[in-house]
C-alpha cells in the first residue's frame, strides 16, 4: 500500500548550511511556511520533525550524522532511528552516527509539543515524521541527481547511499550529491516504502552502538572532560530539607591532598579538588552541622518517618477515593453478592539503581554561556531549569545529553535529584569548568524513587465463580501528580493504570485512588505505575478463580472472548510455553514446579506472561519465563527480544529482591550490598514471541515488565498454596512450602 | 609511582592507597573501566591484573605496582579478548552498555584462565551486575567465544 503525504513548502531556497569544524555539507532546505502571510512574518517556526537540516547532515563518505530527538540509554532507539530513517532515505542502519539533539523546537516530537525520552513513546511518537524525514530527503537527493545526469527522475532509484541510473549504468553517492541537493526544495509530498518493500524496518537489523561498548570507547556523562576542569564530591544532608550551618574541621580537610575548595551548597556540602577520589575522601572527612528545615520548605524529609509507618498509614486509611474508571454498578453488585473474595496488596518504594551514578559537568563560557553536559531524559526542560538556576535565559545554556548508563526513568527533572545545579554554583564559584559526580552512597540518598503503593480489592463472583464485579482502590501518590500538575477533582494515572484498563468482561467495576502524599522525592521508574498495579491486579485475578473454582488461565480466556487481540495473545504465550499447565508437575530434574499467567496493557501495547517456579531452600526460583507481546507492529525484532529480557530482568528483580526502607527519615540501604538487585545466577530463561496484530503502534521499553511480578508470585501460589501479597518475595519465609 | 598499564609504563603521583580505579580513570584519562558501587558489589570496574579479574574500585594502587595491569582499552590487543569482544557483538549483548566493559574483562579472565569451561565454571565468573539484564546474551557470548 503506497500513499502520499504532505511535506513542508519552502519559502527560501537559497538557505544553506555549514556545520562548523566537520567539513560536511548540511543537507539543508529551507524553512518550510504555511502562507504569504505567514512567510512576511518570518518568524513562526517550521513544524517539530520536518526540518531536515536539524536532523540530517550525509557526509562526504555518504554516511549520515543524526540528531536523535531521543536519548540512548540501552534502549536501543539510536538504532531504531537509523533503520527508520535510513528504510525511506536508503541508507544502510550501520552507516549512521547518531547523537542526541541539543534543545530545540525541531525536536518537540511528542504531540509535536514536547520531548522526552520515557513513556514507552520514542518510535511510536516520531515514526511518521522521521519517515517523512528520509523520504524528503531522498527525494531531494534523486533530484539533484537528476540535474547532475541530465536525465529525468522518473529513470532513476536508489540503493543504499546512491542514487542509480539504471538505463545508462550511472550511479551518483550521495555524498556527492548532497551539496547540489541542500539548495533544492523540499518536496511538497513524498510518496513513503510500501510495508512489503521494507529492508531495515521490522529486521533483527544490529545496534549502531554494541562495538563501542564492548570495547568501553562509548563515552557517559560521567567519562568527560574539558579543559581546566576540576572535580567535585558532596556529602548531602541526610534527611532533604537540612541546610549545612558550619564545617567543624574546615582547616583539616581543607589542607588533604589535591583540594582545592570546600563549599555549602543547598542540602549538601561539597569539596572542589584535581581528582574525584581526593574529593571524595575530602568531603567524607568533612564534620558538618546541619539545620533542620526553616518553615515552608518544600520537600522536607521527616526526622520520624519511617517506610513501615508509612506502609501502615495507606494502608489504614479508608474509604473509596475518587474514582477514575466506573462501569455499571460495582458496590449494588457487591452489596447482593453471596460470593465474595477481598484482598489487600502492597509493594515498596524502590530506587532506580541504574549502573552509571548521576553526574553534571559545568562550564561557564566568555561568551556569557553556560554548558552543561548531564544525563538526561528530557533536554528543554533541563535546560528551563538550568537557567533558572544559573540566572540566565534558556537560550544561554547549552544541554548535551551523552548516553546513559541506564535509566529506567531515573532521569526525569525531580526535585534535589540531580548534581546539576551543584555543578553550575561550583562552577561558578571557583571560576572553572566542574564536574561533580555522586557516590552510589549519595544516588542512594537522593534517588527519586518508585512510590510504594496499596490496593485494596473485593470482587462479587456469580453462582457460575465468574467474577461480576471487581472494586479497587489504590491509596498513595503517583508521579505524574507529583511532577506534572495534580487537579483536586482527578485521580493521577500514574496511581491506577494497569488496575484500570483492564480488558476483562467483568460487568461493574470501579476503580479509585486515595491520594496520601508521600513524604519521599517520587519518580517514574520503568513501567510507572503498571510496575506494581499489575502485580496487584493480575495476582487478585488469581485470587478471583481460585475462589471460583476457575482455571486462572482459563479464567482469562473466558472473560477476554469479546477481545481478539488479547484473546490471541493469550494463547500465543499459551502456546510458547509449550501449552499452559499450572501444576504443580515434577521437572525433569526432578524438581517441583508450577506455573503463573499474568496479562498487561502498559503502554499501548499488550502482553502477556507465563512464569515457571520452583522453591529451593525456601527461596523462590524462576525458572523461565514465556513473554508474548502484541506492539501493533515493530522497527526491531532483536532489539524486542533485548528489552522484553531487560524488563523481565529488572520485573523479577523488584518481585524477588528489591524494596527501599527508610528508619528515622533515612535509607538502611546505601549501596547494592544492603539493596541487592538481581545477580546473573537469579536470571531465567526468556522466551519471547512478537504478535503483530496492526494495531497503532505502542511502546516497548516498558511493557515487558508489569506481567512479570503477578505471573511468578501467582505461580508460586500455585506450587505452595500460599498467596503472596506483599513484595518482595525475599521478605516472606517459603521454607515448609516447597 | 610505577604501573604497568597495557605494556607501557606510566609514572603517577597519588596516594598509595587510591583505588586503581580512579587512577585509570582521573589521573591517566582512560574512562572505558567504570565506577558503579566502589564496594566490589558490582564489578563495572573490572581489569586484569596479571591476567586475573580485578575490581579495581577497592584495590589500592600500590598494591599493583609491578603487576601487569590490562584494560578495556587494550582489549583488541588479546588473542582472547578480541575473541570476546566479537562474541559480544555477535551476540548483541550490550543496552545501556555501561557494565560491559568489566562484564568484557571478566569473560576474557575466564577464557585466559579456563578456556572451555562449564556452565558452572561460567557462573562462578561471570557475577558482575548488569542493570538492564543483559544476562541470557553474557552467557551465550562466553559460550560463543570458547567456541571461537
Amino acid at each position: 500500500m503506497k500513499h502520499s503525504v504532505e511535506a513542508a513548502r519552502p519559502l527560501n531556497l537559497s538557505r544553506r548550511g555549514f556545520l562548523a569544524g566537520t567539513g560536511a555539507l548540511v543537507l539543508s532546505v529551507s524553512v518550510p511556511m504555511g502562507s504569504a502571510r505567514v512567510q512576511a512574518q518570518q518568524a513562526t517556526p517550521a513544524a517539530a520533525g520536518t526540518r531536515i537540516e536539524a536532523f540530517l547532515e550525509i557526509l562526504p563518505d555518504s554516511t549520515v550524522k543524526f540528531r536523535s530527538a531521543f536519548v540512548e540509554g540501552g534502549q536501543g532507539i539510536y538504532t531504531a532511528m537509523a533503520q527508520i530513517v535510513g528504510e525511506e532515505l536508503d541508507v544502510e542502519p550501520a552507516n549512521f552516527h547518531v547523537e542526541t539533539a541539543p534543545p530545540g523546537p525541531d525536536y518537540l516530537l511528542i504531540g509535536g509539543q514536547m520531548r522526552f525520552t520515557g513513556g514507552s513513546m520514542s518510535v511510536r511518537t516520531s515514526y511518521d515524521a522521521m519517515r517523512k524525514l528520509g523520504a524528503s530527503a531522498r527525494a531531494m537527493l534523486l533530484e539533484a541527481a537528476a540535474a547532475e545526469l541530465s536525465v529525468p527522475v522518473s529513470e532513476l532509484t536508489t540503493e543504499p547511499g546512491k542514487v542509480v541510473h539504471a538505463a545508462s549504468g550511472r550511479s551518483l553517492a550521495y555524498g556527492d550529491l548532497a551539496e547540489a541537493a541542500s539548495a533544492l526544495p523540499v518536496p511538497e509530498t513524498v510518496e513513503l516504502k510500501a510495508r512489503e518493500d521494507f529492508r531495515y524496518i521490522g529486521k533483527p537489523e544490529k545496534r549502531v552502538d554494541v562495538l563501542a561498548k564492548s570495547t568501553g570507547k562509548a563515552q557517559y556523562a560521567i567519562d568527560l572532560k574539558v579543559d581546566g576542569m576540576l572535580y567535585a564530591a558532596v556529602q548531602h544532608a541526610g534527611r532533604l530539607g537540612q541546610k549545612p550551618v558550619s564545617l567543624t574541621n574546615e582547616a583539616e580537610v581543607a589542607a588533604m591532598p589535591g583540594v582545592h575548595s570546600l563549599h555549602k551548597l543547598k542540602g549538601a556540602v561539597a569539596v572542589v579538588a584535581d581528582s574525584w577520589w581526593r574529593a571524595r575522601r575530602a568531603v567524607e572527612t568533612l564534620e558538618v552541622e546541619w539545620a533542620e528545615a526553616g518553615e515552608g520548605t518544600p520537600f522536607v524529609m521527616p526526622a520520624d518517618y519511617s517506610t513501615a509507618a508509612h506502609m501502615e498509614k495507606l494502608k489504614t486509611t479508608e474509604g473509596e477515593g475518587l474514582a477514575f474508571e466506573s462501569e455499571g454498578d460495582a458496590a449494588a453488585a457487591l452489596a447482593s453478592a453471596t460470593r465474595k473474595v477481598s484482598a489487600v496488596y502492597d509493594a515498596p518504594p524502590l530506587v532506580h539503581g541504574q549502573l552509571e551514578p548521576p553526574s553534571a559537568l559545568a562550564r561557564w563560557n566568555g561568551d556569557g554561556t553556560l554548558e552543561l553536559w548531564l544525563p538526561n531524559q528530557a533536554p528543554e526542560m533541563f535546560q528551563a531549569d538550568a537557567a533558572k538556576i544559573a540566572g540566565v535565559t534558556p537560550d544561554k545554556v547549552i544541554i548535551h545529553s551523552p548516553m546513559l548508563g541506564g535509566f529506567f526513568g531515573r532521569h526525569f527533572l525531580y526535585a534535589a535529584a540531580s548534581p546539576y545545579p551543584q555543578a553550575i554554583a561550583l562552577s561558578k564559584a571557583v571560576g572553572k569548568p566542574v564536574k561533580v559526580l555522586w557516590s552510589r552512597e549519595e544516588e542512594f540518598l537522593r534517588d527519586a524513587q518508585r512510590p510504594m503503593g496499596v490496593a485494596r480489592f473485593e470482587a462479587a463472583l456469580d453462582d457460575a465463580g465468574q467474577p461480576v464485579a471487581l472494586s479497587a482502590v489504590t491509596v498513595g501518590e503517583g508521579p505524574i501528580g507529583r511532577w506534572f500538575g495534580r487537579q483536586p477533582d482527578k485521580v493521577d494515572s500514574s496511581t491506577v493504570e494497569g488496575i484500570a484498563g483492564k480488558p476483562y468482561a467483568i460487568a461493574n467495576r470501579r476503580v479509585g485512588n486515595i491520594l496520601v502524599e508521600d513524604p519521599m522525592v517520587i519518580g517514574f521508574w520503568r513501567s510507572v505505575g503498571h510496575s506494581m498495579n499489575d502485580f496487584f491486579y493480575e495476582t487478585f485475578f488469581d485470587e478471583m478463580a481460585d475462589a471460583g473454582e476457575q482455571d486462572p488461565f482459563e479464567l482469562r480466556m473466558k472473560l477476554l472472548e469479546a477481545s481478539p487481540r488479547h484473546n490471541t495473545l493469550l494463547q500465543a504465550v499459551g502456546d510458547l510455553s509449550g501449552g499452559w499447565k499450572r501444576g504443580p508437575f515434577e521437572a525433569e530434574d526432578g524438581s517441583r514446579r508450577a506455573r503463573g499467567v499474568a496479562m498487561a496493557s502498559p503502554f499501548g501495547s499488550e502482553v502477556a506472561t507465563i512464569a515457571e517456579v520452583s522453591l529451593e531452600d525456601g527461596e523462590v526460583v524462576v525458572h523461565d519465563v514465556w513473554v508474548a507481546i502484541d506492539p501493533g507492529s515493530i522497527v526491531n525484532p532483536a532489539i524486542i527480544e533485548s528489552q522484553v529480557n531487560s524488563a523481565v530482568a529488572l520485573g523479577l528483580s523488584s518481585a524477588l529482591l528489591e524494596g527501599v526502607t527508610y528508619v528515622d527519615g533515612m535509607p538502611e540501604a546505601r549501596n547494592y550490598d544492603l539493596y541487592p538487585i538481581l545477580s546473573p545466577e537469579r536470571m531465567p530463561k526468556v522466551h519471547v514471541t512478537i504478535v503483530e496484530s496492526g494495531a497503532p503502534m505502542g511502546g516497548i521499553g516498558e511493557p515487558g515488565l508489569p506481567g512479570v511480578p503477578p505471573a511468578v508470585v501467582n505461580a508460586v501460589a500455585a506450587l505452595t498454596g500460599t498467596r503472596i501479597r506483599s513484595l518482595p518475595l525475599s521478605k516472606h519465609d517459603l521454607t515448609a512450602k516447597g | 609511582m610505577q604501573l604497568n598499564i597495557n605494556g607501557a609504563m606510566q609514572q603517577v603521583d597519588v596516594e598509595p592507597d587510591t583505588p586503581l580505579l580512579w587512577v585509570l580513570r582521573d589521573t591517566l584519562g582512560m574512562t572505558g573501566t567504570k565506577y558503579g558501587c566502589g564496594l566490589a558489589q558490582c564489578g563495572a570496574c573490572t581489569v586484569l591484573v596479571d591476567g586475573v579479574a580485578t575490581r579495581t574500585c577497592v584495590t589500592p594502587v600500590e598494591a599493583v605496582e609491578g603487576s601487569e595491569i590490562t584494560t578495556i582499552e587494550a582489549i583488541g590487543n588479546d588473542p582472547v579478548g578480541r575473541k570476546v569482544v566479537e562474541a559480544w557483538v555477535d551476540n548483541q549483548v550490550p543496552q545501556c552498555g555501561y557494565c560491559q566493559s568489566g562484564q568484557v574483562m571478566a569473560a576474557t579472565s575466564l577464557l585466559k584462565e579456563t578456556p572451555n569451561p562449564t556452565e558452572e565454571d561460567i557462573a562462578a565468573a561471570m557475577t558482575n551486575l548488569c542493570r538492564c539484564g543483559t544476562y541470557n546474551a553474557i552467557s551465550a557470548a562466553v559460550r560463543q567465544a570458547a567456541e571461537a
